[in-house]
């Protein structure tokens, strides 16, 4: 009760300060340059130079604290090491020359690349076939919505689902998991998915394609569907079968929003955690990097190399970044 | 239209077939994606024992089971000539309505068929029938406080149960109950939704609608910001809280969810707003109403499919989340913990308790999935107006 109480006053408090501070603004600029009277001009023009800092303030400064300063600060702590007792001391690239001597780095890097290479690959492909496929049926749309559901529900809630699909009996019980169901009734032996080095790291992937897939099917079957009649009509004419049309007209005209699923999923990618941490934890070779960062960060307390692998994930997702950005820029023009 | 040119025979075959393929190859894909939650959902609903016993898709059928039963305690004996009795019925119970096999010990369940006669430990002898009717023999009156256990292997009807769902949510002596995580992730997720939207409001009709020198530069800026990673946020910003006193707690979790969330709500709003006629601000610009008011009285309410979107997007996203929370807010005492950690928690010190730990995940899927089929609409648009460009 107490807490339900804390949290509608942080509401209140909340909205009401961002309130507060939109409307006195306002108004005291109003008051120091007042829209009429002899300088009613000079006035106007002064507060329109203002005003729009006042509405952007508190946003920018909440950015800059939470994500400007953030990228670098850890910059610097990836290049010092904490002294026992407190303080801090440069130690220069040491921490990147301590993390790329670990061979669990490399696992996760490796490890990394794997899933950059299959999972946007997989889940785009999967949502351009649900895509095309629901287009001409008619209850394509409440197919389109069930294979998007995964989308609402948590990495976690995706574990424990997945890890009941995993699951694994000795020989002589009884399968409960799905997948080991399956292998024995095809005649084969109950295996321990998520502990078998390498493959395991595709059971988890499966996972996140899983969740992944619904949102490429949403924003592709739009695409597809701002895909002007005529050029499909005109290869009709022309006697394309169903498989030309989808590779060779529909394809090639959305590819732009291919591409923006795509590397929207490599950003989710890179950043994968609640998963890993959740089914294996790293173990039996299915480190990647945001969960090896997480365990130097809160498990070793190794602020240093957990700094430097936070800046390896933002030197990845850079490019990206790059890309995103002079697209919104060439829009904006 | 297509049929005129597959040639003169076979047209309508073939275009059937097709459209057979695609109903079909759907069907495929849209069971592949539902049945793995279906599993966990009817695994939520059944007991330990049948979980263990069956595969979660045997469900709806009766299914072979071995339970653990015991006959009436010796004070109910009654002395029959030079023989002491007990007799009863076995099944009574249980859902079960005919036994297979039967057997006292736990290393052979299943040694006697009915009506077979086995010897009890502690002397005398028991007999069970099909029907569950038993009855115990002995020339000594029998002893002991309870009665003799009984192992029966027999089919049981499909039961579902709500006992899961009780236990994690409702048993106050259920240390892993899950009603203060599901209140601590409801604390973080509501204030996380709502101060957000009102600040990127204002700053996103700044960027679509007043001009000053560097706004082009800042709207990339946002761009840039929407895919930094938080895991590059998570040691300074810690370290910060801890400097200025918030700590770990709710306070520093609505903070670091606000700041997060806010590019895309930045970006989602500007992109919607810049869209709205433009007609309608430069007239009220003409009719002498200030920016304030404009943005408060025709913008804000303009803005609703896009305010709706994000703030699905953001609660989504801050129910969903377990990095954030574990970071800025769960600390040492566990007493603020949210559903997300309880859940891993439990994957690893209950592992096997699949009842548990499927009611426990259902519990935390099912608001998302009721705001998802109810609000479907706003979060499509909302993922449509965050990526297509």
């Amino acid at each position: 009760m107490a807490q339900a109480l804390q949290a509608l006053t942080t509401i209140l408090i909340g909205l009401g300060a961002c309130v507060g501070y939109f409307f006195l603004s306002n108004k005291l600029v109003d008051v120091i340059w007042p829209p009429r009277g002899a300088n009613a001009g000079r006035n106007i023009n002064r507060a329109n130079m203002i005003r729009p800092w006042l509405f952007l303030f508190p946003a920018l400064f909440a950015l800059g604290l939470y994500l400007g300063y953030p990228v670098f600060e850890t910059l610097r702590l990836s290049l010092l090491e904490r002294v026992p007792g407190g303080g801090y001391q440069w130690v220069g690239f040491e921490n990147y020359a301590r993390m790329s001597g670990e061979a669990k780095f490399w696992e996760a890097m490796r490890n990394n690349m794997l899933w950059l290479l299959v999972v946007p690959a997989a889940s785009t492909g999967f949502g351009l076939l649900v895509a095309q496929l629901t287009d001409s049926i008619r209850w394509g749309r409440i197919a389109q919505m069930l294979i998007f559901m995964p989308m609402a529900i948590s990495f976690v809630g995706a574990a424990v689902i997945w890890k009941l699909v995993y699951d694994a009996r000795p020989i002589d019980q009884e399968q409960i998991g799905m997948l080991n169901a399956l292998v024995v009734t095809l005649g084969g032996e109950p295996q321990t998915w998520l502990t078998i080095p390498f493959w395991n790291n595709f059971f988890l992937m499966l996972v996140l394609i899983w969740i992944q897939t619904g949102f490429a099917t949403v924003i592709l079957s739009a695409a597809l569907r701002g895909i002007p009649e005529e050029t499909i009509e005109a290869a009709i004419v022309d006697g394309a079968n169903p498989f030309q049309i989808f590779f060779k007209i529909k394809v090639p005209q959305i590819y732009g929003t291919i591409l923006v699923v795509w590397t929207t999923i490599t950003i989710v990618v890179l950043k994968v955690f609640d998963i890993v941490y959740a089914m294996t934890n790293g173990q039996w070779q299915t480190q990647v990097l945001a969960n090896y960062m997480f365990d130097k960060l809160f498990v070793a307390n190794d602020w240093g190399v957990g700094s430097a692998s936070a800046i390896v994930i933002m030197v990845l997702v850079l490019p990206i970044l790059v890309w995103n950005v002079r697209n919104a820029r060439k829009e904006m023009e | 239209m297509s049929d005129m040119h597959y040639g003169p025979s076979g047209v309508a075959g073939q275009k059937a077939i097709l459209t057979w393929a695609v109903h079909l190859s759907v069907g495929l894909l849209v069971l592949l994606w539902v049945v793995p939650t279906l599993g966990l959902l009817v695994s939520s609903f059944r007991t330990a024992d049948q979980i263990s016993s069956t595969g979660w898709w045997k469900a709806p059928f009766a299914a072979e089971q071995v339970l653990q039963v015991r006959t009436a305690d010796p004070g109910t004996q009654v002395q029959e000539g030079d023989l002491y009795v007990i007799e009863g019925q076995l099944l009574d119970e249980t859902q079960a309505e005919k036994i297979a096999s039967w057997g006292t010990s736990s290393r052979d369940v299943a040694a006697y068929q009915p009506g077979d006669v086995a010897e009890v430990r502690g002397g005398g002898t028991i007999t069970v029938g099909e029907d569950g009717a038993y009855r115990m023999e002995n020339t000594e009156p029998f002893e002991g406080g309870r009665g003799q256990r009984v192992f029966i292997t027999a089919m049981v009807p499909p039961e579902l149960t709500l006992e899961n769902y009780r236990y994690m949510l409702f048993d106050d002596s259920n240390v892993n109950g899950m009603s203060r995580a599901f209140f601590n992730t409801l604390t973080v997720s509501i204030p996380a939704t709502v101060i957000p939207i009102l600040v990127a409001a204002f700053a996103a009709y700044a960027l679509a609608w007043m001009e000053f020198p560097g706004r082009a530069l800042l709207v990339a800026v946002i761009v840039g910001l929407l895919v930094v990673p938080l895991q590059l946020a998570l040691i300074p910003l810690l370290k910060l809280h801890l400097g200025i006193g918030i700590g770990k707690g709710y306070l520093g979790v609505w903070l670091a969810h606000t700041g997060f969330g806010l590019p895309l709500a930045i970006y989602l709003l500007r992109n919607y707003m810049a869209g709205l006629p433009r007609d309608i601000i430069e007239n009220a610009r003409v009719d002498g109403a200030t920016e304030y008011q404009i943005f408060v009285r025709i913008i804000l309410p303009l803005s609703f499919p896009a305010l709706a979107s994000f703030a699905i997007f953001q609660f989504l996203w801050t129910w969903n989340d377990l990095l954030v929370a574990k970071v800025f807010l769960i600390d040492a005492t566990g007493q603020t913990t949210v559903m997300t950690a309880q859940i891993v928690e439990l994957m690893g010190t209950r592992g096997g308790n699949w009842e548990i730990l499927a009611t426990a995940a259902f519990v935390s899927i099912l608001v998302p999935l009721l705001v998802f089929f109810f609000m479907q609409k706003y979060l499509v648009r909302g993922l449509l107006a965050g990526s297509v460009k």
